[in-house]
This record gives structure tokens, C-alpha cells and sequence, in this order.
């Protein structure tokens, strides 16, 4: 049984250097941390990525990366073998990150089955698949970092992560039905905002 | 089927999340559909685009360091300790248990090793024939045994010694053939064992200290790759003697 005892203040852009946990286990399992080690780093870097997604900032997404480690490996036991851990860990960042006060700030609202984040139906648009080939990375960036958190992490996990709707589904918690609409909303949402940029640049 | 129905399993599609069937539903009317072509085209590059610039941070290779660090290095030192504890307490036992096993193993051979030789003394002595080339002259002694055994030996010059030689015979310890060579000092009778040795009777004999057994001395030693034994009811001091003539006459 391996205890951790956390030693740290919530995550505000406190220099990692003070969060600090230290392992305080008893009779500790080498071979579950050994275990543990072998399923976790290999995400390190993606988690990572989604971190800095998330917080925008990057002594936040260590913060938060670190706490979500020191979580996972505390709650180690109650990961199932055999289940999906890469669901399981992003669900721990992604619960952590909303407990965070960076977090509370940023999710005004995660309801996303209400439709006042309306955007047009991409109907009433022209394709725009000259626009986006013309949209380099800084453009994808930019208007990434504008959708709201909710519809940026559903797009990042099925695009950049590329998991399946499952997969998603567990690590938001919600069903497969929630996670395909709120991914037609978010890329509607992404697309209202390139194009508009579009159009804002080129009037 | 309209288009908007279409393009609602349009992301489905794209992620690779359409039942199969529907699949190809979907890509036949994209053959015929230059609007739902069209807008697959922009959803699967903005979906691509996402792919590509969604990769945008890189934690720190002392980031990863640290996390790392907080994960193994204590139950790694733990596991190691386990190990060392482990380690030490199966020694321990194996000391403890083999040991004296081993041990007792031991002095079991050797005994058993001089019990058979002094056998061979006593039925030597016994014998009408104790000898089965007599001469006191250790130049016709030692070529007799030319082609009875695998290796050869010294006899030591005993002019002006107390000692005897009576003579020598084949005898056989353990299936492996050797010399029994007899002598007198003042009407005691040493049998003087030769063999080549081997790494079993190594081990059988625990050390080259003298030896009793039913009060014979029994001394053991090698050199130049045999192993000597001296059997006697004589005094300790004569079979040390002779063993010293030995070991001078084989090097």
C-alpha cells in the first residue's frame, strides 16, 4: 500500500518548487509503482500538452500535471487492469484541473447540452476549405485557445489524442451521445471562429 | 437521405466512429454529392490541422525529471532494501541450515575415506603375501608399478633411516588403482597409500592434519598432483618422518 501524503497549495501559478509530495508508504509495492511508472510516463508528454491546454500557462500545467501524478499513483489500487488507463489519468488531470481555482475561474459553463453557445450551422457558411488551408498553425492556435474549455478539451482529446469516442466518453465522465454532440458544437464553435477571423482580416 | 442528415454522421466518419455499413452508405453519396464532398474535405482539414497544431507544448525535460523522481526513487530504495533483507536472511539460512550439513558431509567422506584405507592396511597385514614385489631396494620397488598405474612416483633413499622398505602391491581405492608400499620402523608396520588425485578426495579430506583411527595415525598430504596417505600403529613422530622423506624424494 503505498500512501502519499500531499504537501502543497492548490494550483495558482505557484512555482512548482513548492509543490512538493513526498511518498510516505509503508512495506510499498516496487512492483506496482514499477507498474505504474510503466503506464503513465509514456502520457507524460500529452498530458502535458492538454495541461497547458487547459491552464494556458505553463508553471500552472506542471502544478497540475504534478498533482495528477501524485493522484493517479495514490490511487493506483483503484485503477482496474485491463481498463483503460490513458481514460482513467486524463480523468483524474481533468477533475483536477477543475477543482483548480484556474479551473473554477475558466469554466463558466460546462452544461453544454444548453444551446447559448449557439453558433451558426455550418450550412449557412461557405466551405471554407481555401480559408483553411490558408489557417497555419498560430491561426488553429489562437482560435483554440478562444473556444470555451469545454469544447477545446473535447476537440483536443478526439484531434490531437486521438481517442476514440469510448475513450472520451470515460475520461469526461458523461455518455458517448454527450461527447459526439458536444464535439459537433465545439468544431461548429472552432470553424464560426476561423472564420470570422477570416473575415475580420480580409473584409 | 437530405444532406443535413448526411453531415451529421459526418464526424462520426471522420473520427473513424461509423458502423461500417453506413460507411459506405456515406462515401457513395459523397461520389454523387459535390456539397457533402465539399464539406467533408473542410471538416477532415480542419481536423487535421487541429492534429497538427494541438501538439503545441512540450513539458521540460527537468519537468519530467522531477515527476519521475517523485514517482520511483523512494520505493525503488524500498525495493532495494527488500531485496538486501531478503538477500541477507536466505544466506543467513543457508549458512545456518547448509552449513553444518555440508560440514558434516564432509567429515562423513573423509571418514568413511579412512576407514577404507585403514582397511587395506589391516587386511595387508593380515595377508601371508603382504607384498606382491618384495625388495628392500626402492630401484626394483618403483619400476614393478611401471604400467600397472597411470602415474609414477618417488620412494625416498632410506639408508641410515630407521625405515624399512618391504615392498609394494596394486591396490584400488574407489575403483581408481594405486600404490601400497609397506614399511617397518622398529618392527611397526607403515603402509604408505599413493593415488593421484582427484578433486573428490580433496574434499573428503577436510585438512592434511594428522589423523587417528582406532589407534592408527593416519596422515595425509600431495604433492605433484598425488595424494599420499601414511596408515600405522607406529608413533606419530615416525609417520611424520616418513612423510617428510616423501615429500623431500618428490620433488
Amino acid at each position: 500500500m503505498v500512501n502519499i501524503s500531499l504537501t502543497g497549495v492548490p494550483l495558482r501559478g505557484n512555482k512548482i518548487a513548492h509543490f512538493r509530495f513526498t511518498l510516505v508508504g509503508v512495506g510499498g509495492h516496487p512492483d506496482k509503482a514499477h507498474e505504474f511508472e510503466q503506464l503513465a510516463m509514456p502520457l507524460f508528454a500529452p498530458l502535458y500538452n492538454l495541461a497547458h491546454w487547459l491552464t494556458q500557462d505553463r508553471s500552472e500545467a506542471e502544478d497540475l500535471v504534478q498533482e495528477t501524478y501524485a493522484k493517479a499513483l495514490k490511487g493506483f489500487d483503484s485503477f482496474r487492469p485491463g481498463t483503460n488507463f490513458r481514460a482513467w489519468i486524463y480523468r483524474i488531470l481533468r477533475n483536477t484541473f477543475l477543482t483548480s481555482r484556474t479551473g473554477l475561474k475558466t469554466v463558466v459553463s460546462l452544461d453544454d447540452e444548453d444551446d447559448s453557445q449557439t453558433v451558426a450551422p455550418a450550412t449557412e457558411e461557405t466551405p471554407e476549405s481555401l480559408l483553411l488551408a490558408r489557417a497555419d498553425h498560430d491561426v488553429i492556435q489562437r482560435a483554440l485557445r478562444e473556444l470555451p474549455v469545454a469544447y477545446r478539451e473535447v476537440i483536443l482529446l478526439c484531434d490531437v489524442e486521438e481517442m476514440s469516442y469510448r475513450e472520451i466518453a470515460e475520461a469526461l465522465a458523461v455518455p458517448i451521445g454527450t461527447v459526439m454532440s458536444r464535439l459537433a458544437r465545439a468544431r461548429r464553435a472552432m470553424r464560426h471562429l476561423l472564420q470570422q477571423r477570416a473575415t475580420g482580416a480580409h473584409p | 437521405m437530405s444532406c443535413d442528415r448526411w453531415q451529421e454522421k459526418m464526424d462520426a466518419y471522420l473520427d473513424a466512429e461509423l458502423p461500417e455499413a453506413e460507411t459506405r452508405e456515406l462515401e457513395a453519396h459523397l461520389q454523387g454529392c459535390r456539397l457533402c464532398s465539399s464539406e467533408a474535405l473542410t471538416r477532415s482539414e480542419l481536423k487535421r490541422s487541429i492534429h497538427l497544431a494541438g501538439k503545441a507544448y512540450t513539458p521540460d525535460a527537468e519537468f519530467r525529471r522531477r515527476v519521475l523522481g517523485s514517482i520511483v526513487p523512494r520505493q525503488t530504495r524500498r525495493g532495494w532494501l527488500w531485496v538486501w533483507a531478503a538477500s541477507f536472511v536466505a544466506i543467513a539460512v543457508l549458512l545456518i541450515i547448509l552449513g553444518p550439513l555440508l560440514l558434516r558431509q564432509q567429515l562423513q567422506e573423509q571418514h568413511r575415506l579412512v576407514s577404507e584405507l585403514t582397511d587395506l592396511h589391516v587386511i595387508t597385514l593380515a595377508s601371508a603375501n603382504r607384498v606382491d614385489v618384495v625388495s628392500s631396494d626402492r630401484h626394483t620397488v618403483k619400476p614393478w608399478f611401471q604400467g600397472k598405474l597411470p602415474f609414477t612416483f618417488n620412494l625416498p633413499e632410506l639408508e641410515g633411516s630407521p625405515f624399512e622398505l618391504l615392498g609394494g602391491k596394486l591396490t584400488y581405492l574407489d575403483g581408481a588403482p594405486g600404490a601400497e608400499l609397506l614399511f617397518t620402523v622398529r618392527k611397526h608396520v607403515l603402509s604408505v597409500f599413493i593415488f593421484k588425485d582427484t578433486p573428490e578426495l580433496d574434499r573428503a579430506i577436510v585438512s592434511d592434519r594428522p589423523i587417528r583411527r582406532l589407534s592408527f595415525n593416519i596422515q595425509s598430504w600431495t604433492a605433484g598432483g598425488l595424494r599420499y596417505f601414511v596408515i600405522t600403529d607406529a608413533s606419530r613422530a615416525d609417520a611424520d618422518d616418513l612423510r617428510a622423506r616423501f615429500a623431500s624424494a618428490a620433488q
